[in-house]
């Protein structure tokens, strides 16, 4: 299985993330921003944490625009999986990937820490390793993080069970306690928390780790 | 030519930033303030002739992000 992690002037956990493809066994390649094309037969593209292009105008709308993106919205509508934590999903929702937005932290403040997720669906390649309703302990690192869409499409998300993940405690006004969303064909993950911080015994918890084991497993056989 | 655009979060988007500028008016003392809104102003230098419809498709993919922003367009 191949993956490409995308890097932008900015990305942060663009590493972090490679790091984590490759130790549930995926042939991970980086991919400059201003490169035009993926490579050639890729499964999975992951776009990472970070703050790409300084935040600058909103968080993820430079990325967005970047040569790169083209590449990514044309993988993601061939039916490619893209994996978008963090500033990653903030990019995904600006690239209309997935709906709605990232909002300011409504308490203001930049957060760091870990947090308790509820795994919402188990219906995707992403999260079919959990239990539903399971609480895992994932690491969240932003300041723009509240997560925004309109009644009727939070109503849509929740209807076609596209809620990967729900705050347990909600840390930043999240809509809904939403942490993460999938796309309608199930195969785009945009989530605030970091499972790429999660996923080995250094890390001091492992329980994102199963997201990319499982990944892997999925992928095979799909 | 140059061209003004006025960005804003839309009504019914909370706008912490807008909600922390109230309370330290409040303060200072501005008991009066009723409510803030903080935007952003945007400056565009353009060639000459360039026709609104560029500028409004400017604002569309870029500038502002209608899931939660309004925009206005002022041509000086």
């Amino acid at each position: 299985m191949r993956a490409a992690v995308l890097v932008f002037p900015g990305s942060n956990c663009d590493r972090d993330l490679a790091t984590a493809f490759r130790a549930a066994g995926f042939e991970t390649e980086m991919v400059w921003h201003k490169e035009t094309s993926l490579p050639d037969r890729v499964d999975l593209v992951g776009v990472p944490g970070g703050f790409s292009y300084g935040d600058y105008l909103r968080c993820g709308a430079i990325a967005a625009n970047s040569p790169i993106c083209r590449a990514l919205k044309d993988h993601a509508e061939r039916g490619g999986f893209v994996f978008g934590p963090c500033n990653g999903f903030q990019i995904l929702a600006e690239t209309g990937l997935l709906p709605g937005a990232l909002l300011r932290n409504a308490g203001l403040k930049y957060i760091c820490r870990t947090v308790g997720l509820k795994v919402a669906t188990t219906d995707s390649v992403f999260t079919g390793a959990y239990a539903e309703g399971e609480e895992i302990q994932i690491p969240i690192a932003h300041h723009d993080g509240n997560y925004f869409a309109d009644a009727d499409t939070l109503d849509r998300l929740e209807g076609e069970d596209r809620v990967a993940f729900r705050y347990s405690d909600n840390p930043n006004g999240s809509a809904r306690d939403i942490a993460g969303i999938l796309s309608e064909n199930r195969r785009v993950l945009g989530m605030m928390p970091h499972p790429e911080r999660a996923a080995d015994a250094g890390h001091g918890g492992t329980d994102g780790q199963r997201l990319f084991a499982h990944l892997t497993e999925a992928l095979a056989t799909a | 030519m140059k061209a003004k655009v006025h960005v804003m979060l839309k009504d019914g988007v909370l706008d912490p930033q807008g909600e922390a500028v109230r309370h330290a008016l409040k303060g200072l003392g501005f008991g009066g303030v009723q409510g803030v809104r903080q935007g952003k102003v945007i400056e565009l230098d353009l060639e000459d002739g360039t026709s609104e419809a560029t500028i409004e498709e400017m604002c569309r993919k870029l500038l502002a992000n209608t899931v939660i922003e309004s925009y206005r367009i002022e041509v000086l």
